[in-house]
Order: C-alpha cells, then structure tokens, then sequence
C-alpha cells in the first residue's frame, strides 16, 4: 500500500543572527542552510497494516508523513502510496487517503461540524445514502450526537478532534496517516480515540501510519514501529523487537504478604522503586530465569510480574547520548 | 537499519499511477462541489454578516470622491461630467466594487505562511475552485448592500442610466468578467507568496495603481488624453470603468462587445498564468506548521 525509496527533503532555511545589525544585513544577504529533514528512508507497509512512525521532535516523521499525503515534493528519492505517486495528487490518490493533523483543523470554526461534513459531502461526491450510513455510524462510534450542531469553536478540545476524525474519514479512506491525533485529550479521550481508529481499521482494512508522543498510542495501536532520527530510519520491525534491543532488562514486579527489609532483595537486581510490601527489580534478560526462582523460594510472595520497561523510557534511551547513532550500526 | 529495511530498500518500488488530474476532471469535480461549496459560503457570510457589513461600509470612497467632484462641477461641468453624471457615475462605481469585491490573496497568504493550506490540498478539488466559490457566495449578501444602491442611482440619476437592452444584457457578464480579473490578479498575487515570504506588499502596490487607473476614484475621461490611452490597454479599466462606461449608456454596441472582448480575453490570460504559477509554485510549499 505504501512504498518509499531512498525518500529525502531537504529545506533551505534563511539563517540570521537577532538584532537590527543582522536584520539590516539580511537585506541584501540571506545566507541560507540546507537542513535536511528526511534523509534516504526507505519502508514497505502492507495494505491493512497499523505502523507507528517514531521519533524525536524534529526527527522528520511529519515531513515524511506530508510527502507520503502529497503536500511536500521530496528532494529525491520515489514513494508510491495507493499506486499513485502522492505529489502529482490525482483526485484519485486524495480520494482514498486522510491526513488528521492534531494541531490543525479542517472543520470551519464558525459553523457547526455538520456544515463542514455537507461541505465534505459534495467535495468527496459521497452519494447520499453511503453518506447518511457513515455519518450515522461515525456518530455512534464516536458520540458525536450532541456536538454536530454546536459551532466548532464551541466544542472542547477533545470534542473538536472526534468531530475532526469523523469528517477526516467520511469519504472511508483506506489510508490514514495520523499525525498526533490524541495531542492535548485527556485519558479517557485518548483511549475512545484509539479504540475508534483499531475498529476503522479492522473494519475497513485501512492502513494506518501512526505518529505520537503517547507511548500508549503506540502500544496499544501498532504492532510494528518505524523509528527515525535525524531524518535517517533506525528501526524498522515489530515494537517489542526495538525494546528487546533497546532496552534488553525485564522490571520484575513483586508483592510481599509481610514487610520485607532491602538485605532480602539482595541479588535478585537493582532495586528501582520499594515499599514495605512491594518492590519493583530491574533484571537482565539472562538473569531473569534464576532471580524469579529465588525470589519465589525465598520471600513471601503475594504476587510476581515480569513486565517490559516502559515505552517512554525505551524511546529516551535510544535518543539519548548518541545511541541512535549506535543503533544504525547494529 | 533492521534488516528488514535493508531488504525493502534494495526491492524495485511497485509501479505507480503517476498521472495527473486531468482538466476536464477538475472541472466535473468542480462543478459537483459547487453547491455544497456554496452553500457552506453562504453559511459563512452569514456566519460573518456583521464583519461583512462593517467591511462594505468602509467601501466609501467613491461616496467621499461624489461630494468632491459634485462640488466643483456645480459651477460648470468638468470634462463633460455635470453634477449629475458625477452622481451617477459614483454610484455606479460603489455599486460594482460592493459586487465584484473579493479577498482571496488576503486569504491565500495567510494560508500559504501558516501552511494550513495543506488542508485545502488534501482534498479531491482545485483549491482555486474552492477560493472562487467561498468569494462568490458573498454574492448575495453583497446584493443586499448593493439594492439600495441601486435605489439611489434610480432615484436620483435614472436619466443618466442607458435604455439600451443590449447594454443591459452584457452587464452581467461584464460584472463576472470585471470580478474575475481581479479574483485572478489576486489568486496571482496569493500565489507569489510560495516564492516570498509575503506577497501582500506586492498587492497593496496593484491596488493602489488601481484605485487610479480602474476608475474607481476619477472617470477615465477626466485623464490626459496619454494617461487615457495607456488605460485603454491595461487591465485595470475593465475591473471599474468598463461596467460603468456601459450602463451610463457612453458605448456604442460594437464598442461594448469590442472592449468585452478584451475584458474577457485577459481573464482567460490571467487565468492561464494563475494556474501556471500554481503548479510551479506548489513544488516549493513548505506546508509548515503542525
């Protein structure tokens, strides 16, 4: 469904100190930079694939996503989304992908939600019945009844996006690129959202090409992630793979029936959190096996879990001090 | 890299529809979005409708130059122009700007800096195609503000007004002509912001000239017979005068279709580098933000 190759941007950015000196100089000199955004990336995803694209700010997935959706021409490189080429953007290619961009909106913010749906309507030349099935059905999925007749500047921020998704995706695309769709939504929000969007895609068989900065997005949503940094791909391939190599130690989580003194965790791994009647162990991979034998013959154990480090600690590691850079060379 | 990566990259990419929207489907597109794009233009304006009247309130200018030149013609005409065909003629004049006004570069550079044009090119339909409904759906409410207008120019010079059924029958289409040289100055202008930081600049220098050289502050006949020839090949007559000239009944027929002629042959050139620039220019979109 989406096929990139040796895909890159490069911007040319106009760089001037501050002060009137500079500003006055800029006048008849604009020394610019070439920054580039993208550099030389390259994936397949399959049709009905959900992928998380990773990074840190400025590492290039929203210039990605913008070429992928024909806004931004690459420098060089080929990329082929729905068999078409996105930049020429053909009716066609708009016809069966959506953009949601969480810091933009497309819904028009004096009028209520359902001004832009109609408008969307006649855009997308969506037949009226398709369109009446698909309003109705996003409205239940999303609990939209009450907020199509409000003006959008009235409704809420997590309001606002549900109303956004449904208008993205009335003309059913079957490719979405999302763009930090839950930025800014509570907890609760984040979780409607993401259930809406796995129901899409199981239901449709869209693709999606995820962007976020909740951890929790990714993990619930995408099995597989595509990480870049500095424009370059570090990972691509199953998310529980890029934390096996990332961060290879298990947090081994145990619940005691009785209080339990420090000397008594002793050996089993690095203490990292510790009450009278828990604690939590950072334990290597190999380790693992024999510290969960002795921690079952020894201490009173209530409960004992073995879990992943978190996410958001992953991903910190492996921007962290140059180990993107040790990534590539693994 | 994985080496999954690494296998994609050396695969040859699958073969690609890499055509572009052809112009007749851009135009059936066009045509079917058209009343829904209407429509949500007409929600819009009335959304606006206190801005809006402010904003046509401040389109007084030809009222101010009335006064003026009523003043100096009431001791002789000017140039030909009496006290009353100085009424008419200003009124005229406030009545086709109030109908043939548009905002579009305004709209345009703002998009294109803040790069929410991204949202408009998402979607399956030429975004001039969208700008020129959201301008024209301001029609009616613009008709409104024109009616009494036209109730004073009946009023006070209905002797001035041309009888001429002929005239009267081109003078739609020359109003649509008059308004669509300057949507498409406009959509130019906008489009230059895709090269440069800021095409307002740029436009507020077209405006002025304008103001002068359409007629919109001095008929055309009060001009230096030079001045007045230079007009007569710009574009600028055709945005003002030009409907004006017809319905103050100061063009023969074959004048009329003649300068009709003209008026509709630069739409078709401004069109033609409108859309030439655009594509051109939509290599360079940064679509920043977000």
């Amino acid at each position: 469904m989406i096929d990139a190759q040796q895909l890159t941007k490069i911007y040319k950015v106009h760089k001037r100190p501050p002060g009137l000196a500079a500003a006055l100089r800029s006048l008849w000199s604009r020394p610019t930079t070439e920054v580039r955004a993208v550099d030389g990336v390259s994936f397949h995803i399959e049709p009905a694939e959900r992928v998380g694209f990773l990074g840190p700010n400025g590492a290039g997935k929203t210039t990605s996503l913008k070429m992928l959706s024909g806004l931004l021409h690459p420098t060089s490189g080929k990329v082929v989304v729905a068999g078409h080429v996105p930049q020429k953007r053909a009716h066609a290619f708009l016809k069966q992908i959506t953009l949601v961009m969480g810091q933009k909106q497309q819904l028009m913010w004096d009028l209520p939600p359902s001004e832009t749906f109609l408008l969307n309507r006649s855009i997308y030349d969506i037949p009226k019945r398709a369109y009446d099935e698909t309003v109705a059905e996003l409205t239940a999925l999303l609990e939209l009844e009450d907020l199509l007749g409000k003006p959008t500047r009235q409704l809420s921020l997590g309001e606002r996006m549900k109303c956004e998704l449904a208008c993205a995706l009335l003309h059913r695309p079957k490719v979405l690129f999302l763009d930090e769709p839950t930025i800014g939504l509570d907890v609760q929000m984040q979780a409607t959202v993401r259930k809406f969007i796995r129901s899409y895609n199981e239901r449709f068989q869209a693709t999606v090409l995820l962007t976020s900065h909740y951890m929790d997005d990714v993990a619930a949503l995408c099995p597989r992630v595509i990480v870049i940094d500095h424009g370059h791909l570090i990972h691509d391939g199953p998310l529980d793979e890029l934390v096996k190599r990332t961060r290879p130690d298990k947090r081994l989580k145990l619940r005691f029936s009785r209080e339990v003194e420090e000397r008594e965790l002793q050996g089993l791994g690095s203490v990292v959190e510790r009450a009278p009647t828990s604690a939590v162990l950072v334990v290597t991979q190999a380790e693992l096996q024999g510290a969960v034998q002795r921690a079952m013959a020894t201490l009173p154990l209530v409960d004992l879990s073995v879990e992943d480090p978190p996410l958001e600690d992953v991903m910190r590691d492996l921007f962290a001090h140059g180990r993107a850079i040790q990534a590539v060379g693994t | 890299m994985s080496a999954q990566a690494q296998s994609i990259a050396r695969e040859p990419i699958s073969s690609a529809d890499d055509r572009e929207t052809s112009w007749t489907e851009s135009l059936r597109a066009g045509w079917r979005a058209w009343p829904g794009l209407w429509r949500a233009g007409i929600a819009s304006a009335v959304a606006y409708r206190a801005e809006f009247v402010i904003w046509m309130l401040t389109t007084n200018m030809p009222l101010v130059m009335l006064a003026l030149w009523s003043a100096v013609a009431r001791s002789g005409p000017v140039a030909g122009y009496s006290s009353a065909d100085f009424t008419a003629y200003y009124l005229t004049s406030l009545m086709v700007r109030v109908l043939t006004g548009c905002w579009v570069v305004w709209e345009m550079s703002m998009e294109i800096r803040s790069g929410t044009l991204s949202l408009r090119l998402l979607r399956p339909l030429h975004p001039f195609v969208a700008y020129a409904a959201e301008n024209l759906a301001a029609f009616p409410l613009r008709a409104l503000v024109a009616t009494p207008i036209l109730v004073l120019l009946v009023v006070f010079a209905h002797d001035k007004l041309t009888h001429d059924w002929l005239a009267w029958a081109l003078f739609l289409p020359m109003l649509l002509g008059a308004w669509l040289i300057t949507f498409l100055v406009m959509a130019i202008v906008g489009t230059l912001a895709l090269f440069m930081e800021s095409a307002i600049g740029l436009f507020q220098l077209w405006l002025s000239v304008s103001f002068v050289l359409s007629g919109y502050l001095i008929p055309l006949d009060l001009f230096p017979p030079a001045l007045r020839q230079l007009t007569a090949v710009l574009p600028f007559r055709f945005t003002v005068s030009l409907p004006i000239e017809l319905v103050l009944g100061r063009l023969s027929h074959a004048h009329a279709l003649e300068l009709m002629a003209a008026q509709w042959a630069y739409v078709a050139g401004f069109g033609v580098v409108a859309l030439w620039l655009w594509r051109r220019g939509l290599s360079r979109f940064g679509a920043f933000g977000g």
